[in-house]
């Protein structure tokens, strides 16, 4: 009797804890196969990711052995690059990387979360629709021709008109002084907003609009306005979202290389002026690997992956704590 | 039978994966190397599979850099490389490693001076002066005094090189490293320096699309590159004090003039050669070649590949634009074929 019951009864009270596969497993008579199965693919799968991150970083590390001996902490210091001499250091292409990522989430933060703001709240759904779609095609772009885009149409521009335009407005600024040439630090920031816009609008609007419509009846028959309601109710609610789709953002333009090189004017300097040529770590790894010839030189280069990683995950620590934190803090007051 | 075949199978993909595939009675060699000659050696190697249906002859262009790794850790048959191999890396090899010219390549001074369209003359120090980031107007002394009757402006020089490692810049600071000790000293010589000053642009189009963008810029790009994309460039003066267009007989004549006295192992650097209708910033190209080869079916095609290429090959080499080897080089290389065993 009690057999006959036993899978009804399993069928009435799901476990709502789910066993690892080796409890499973010591219960062998009743075992049931396809949870077993997927349960150890998609653990493999999880743990893929981590053997994956791991093995990454550790031949990193083991690649750029020679250098890491030769330089020590100075390989970050330094702002000498010269293969010829075999003397390394990566500050200036850190500063590259750093500046170039931040100037390109200065601009497109802003922008993108106006876009996607006006597309999940205000746009009629049909317009909203169609200029979504736009977006991701826009996304789906591949760096090399946003690259080309860059070097014909914004260097021209960044030379002609949008760089002097910024010198007379605040050429006082160390900033915006010295020569221009169109490309530079500056330009390909703004080359990286363009390319990280998509990805910030698209994902940003998505949270937006995921939003439970009870919440923004609750705001509005509270007395808000439509854009109090928006502000302080649906950006509030989506906000951890809105900041992965920044920190998305982030972590393309730290990686983006082809476009970068294309118009940083790749030398290797630390200059106060954001017209001035720079170059970024990505690139330089693109630009010289090919052609390295010296073990010093490989890793170097190597040692360079190995801080960009390391950069990339510092910033996304930071990121995750930075969530935590406002997160912890808002539900606190709300 | 079955099992027969699921054998065949495996000894096949074996077989493919080592590189020689007997199940199929081809063989297969694998080389790596420098991507300036790839054109030239992937015309050679599809019409002397042309020739050799049996044959087939892999070549991957991932630099010179990655050539050299390549053919020390031995995952290819031969290597191919812009610039000679040092002697650190030559001990590395166990097995001797030979250099074999192939074809010739230069690099020239291109330049965007809004209101000037004449071939301008540069002399060796002045081209170096202005990558060193001494002269830095158009109309320098240094410069006018080259172009007699050409009106330059006094505009900045905005000065632009390659970014990625090349074997153009090698022979751009090969040269420059020769005709001016400032430059030897403070920059050196190799695929990537540290550029006292200057733009960086990936590739020749990287750079090209830097000078023609930007008034007042000058850089440097391959011959070939200029040749096929009708890019304007000046003359440069030569060992005997001639200034020199580069052209394919210009280039040919450089290593010629190398010829006499060039080493047994045939890594030289022919700029600045002697004779006066040499263009003086050109170099070879080289293919690294084992001394001794294990397997001795590959060995012979090698030899074989090499002689074929040294004559019959050169013919493929100007429609490609790039210069011949002259006859007493062919002459010299065929000698150090006979060094390869198998």
């Amino acid at each position: 009797m009690n057999q006959v019951l036993a899978p009804t009864q399993r069928n009435e009270f799901p476990r709502l804890t789910a066993p690892t596969p080796w409890s499973t497993f010591s219960r062998f008579r009743r075992v049931r196969w396809g949870e077993f199965l997927t349960r150890s693919i998609t653990f493999l799968s999880a743990a893929a990711i981590l053997i994956l991150t791991v093995a990454l970083a550790w031949e990193l590390y083991r690649a750029s052995q020679l250098s890491i001996r030769q330089f020590g902490f100075k390989f970050i210091t330094s702002s000498t690059w010269d293969p010829v001499a075999e003397d390394f250091g990566a500050i200036t292409f850190i500063f590259g990387t750093l500046v170039t990522s931040a100037i390109a989430l200065l601009l497109a933060v802003p922008i993108g979360l106006g876009a996607a703001i006006c597309l999940a709240e205000l746009a009629p759904r049909g317009l909203s629709s169609i200029l979504t779609f736009i977006i991701e095609l826009l996304a789906a772009v591949p760096s090399v021709i946003i690259g080309v885009i860059g070097v014909f149409v914004l260097v021209p521009f960044m030379r002609e008109v949008g760089g002097p335009a910024l010198k007379g407005a605040l050429g006082f600024l160390p900033l915006f002084s010295g020569p221009n040439y169109g490309v530079g630090v500056l330009t390909a920031g703004v080359l990286l907003a363009m390319m990280v816009l998509p990805f910030i609008i698209s994902v940003s609007r998505e949270v937006l609009l995921a939003v439970p419509r009870e919440q923004r009846e609750a705001s509005m028959a509270l007395g808000a306005t439509r854009w109090e309601t928006t502000w302080h109710v649906a950006m509030v609610y989506a906000r951890s979202g809105i900041f992965g789709s920044i920190f998305l953002a982030l972590a393309r333009a730290l990686g983006e290389t082809m476009a970068v090189t294309m118009v940083i004017g790749n030398t290797p300097q630390i200059s106060a002026s954001l017209f001035a040529p720079g170059y970024s770590m990505a690139a330089v790894i693109a630009n010289e690997f090919s052609e390295a010839t010296g073990d010093l030189y490989l890793n170097a280069l190597i040692e360079i992956g190995l801080l960009l990683f390391v950069i990339t995950m510092i910033i996304n620590a930071l990121a995750r704590l930075m969530i935590w934190a406002t997160v912890r803090k808002q539900s606190t007051v709300v | 039978m079955s099992r027969l075949r699921i054998a065949g199978i495996l000894l096949g993909l074996a077989g493919f994966i080592v590189g020689s595939v007997p199940a199929f009675g081809q063989t297969q060699l694998n080389a790596a190397g420098a991507t300036f000659p790839y054109p030239i050696y992937s015309k050679w190697f599809s019409e002397y599979h042309k020739k050799h249906p049996d044959i087939q002859i892999n070549y991957q262009s991932i630099g010179s850099g990655g050539g050299i790794q390549q053919l020390l850790s031995r995952t290819v048959d031969f290597g191919a490389s812009d610039g000679p191999m040092t002697d650190e890396q030559l001990k590395k090899s166990k097995i001797p490693i030979l250099h074999f010219p192939t074809v010739l390549g230069a690099a020239v001074p291109s330049y965007n001076i809004p209101g000037v369209n004449a071939e301008l003359n540069f002399s060796g120090e002045t081209l170096a002066n202005i990558y060193l980031g001494k002269i830095t107007k158009w109309n320098d002394a240094a410069i006018t005094r080259d172009n007699p009757g050409v009106k330059l402006p006094g505009t900045d020089i905005v000065v632009v090189h390659r970014s990625d490692g090349s074997g153009t810049t090698y022979i751009w600071t090969d040269f420059l490293s020769k005709v001016s000790p400032e430059w030897k000293s403070r920059v050196g010589h190799s695929t990537s320096v540290n550029w006292p000053v200057g733009l960086g642009g990936k590739g020749n189009e990287g750079v090209m699309g830097v000078v023609k963008q930007t008034p007042g810029a000058m850089g440097y790009v391959e011959l070939i590159y200029a040749i096929q994309n009708h890019v304007p460039y000046g003359r440069v003066k030569n060992s005997t004090g001639i200034f020199v267009k580069a052209d394919l007989k210009s280039v040919s004549e450089a290593a010629a003039g190398a010829a006499t006295n060039m080493p047994a192992d045939f890594r030289v650097s022919i700029t600045n050669a002697p004779g006066k209708g040499a263009y003086p910033i050109s170099s070879f190209t080289w293919l690294l070649i084992p001394e001794h080869f294990d397997n001795p079916q590959k060995g012979r095609i090698v030899v074989d590949f090499l002689k074929w290429m040294m004559v019959e090959g050169q013919q493929y080499t100007t429609s490609l634009a790039y210069a011949p080897l002259p006859k007493p080089v062919v002459a010299k290389e065929m000698k150090a074929v006979s060094k390869i065993t198998f």
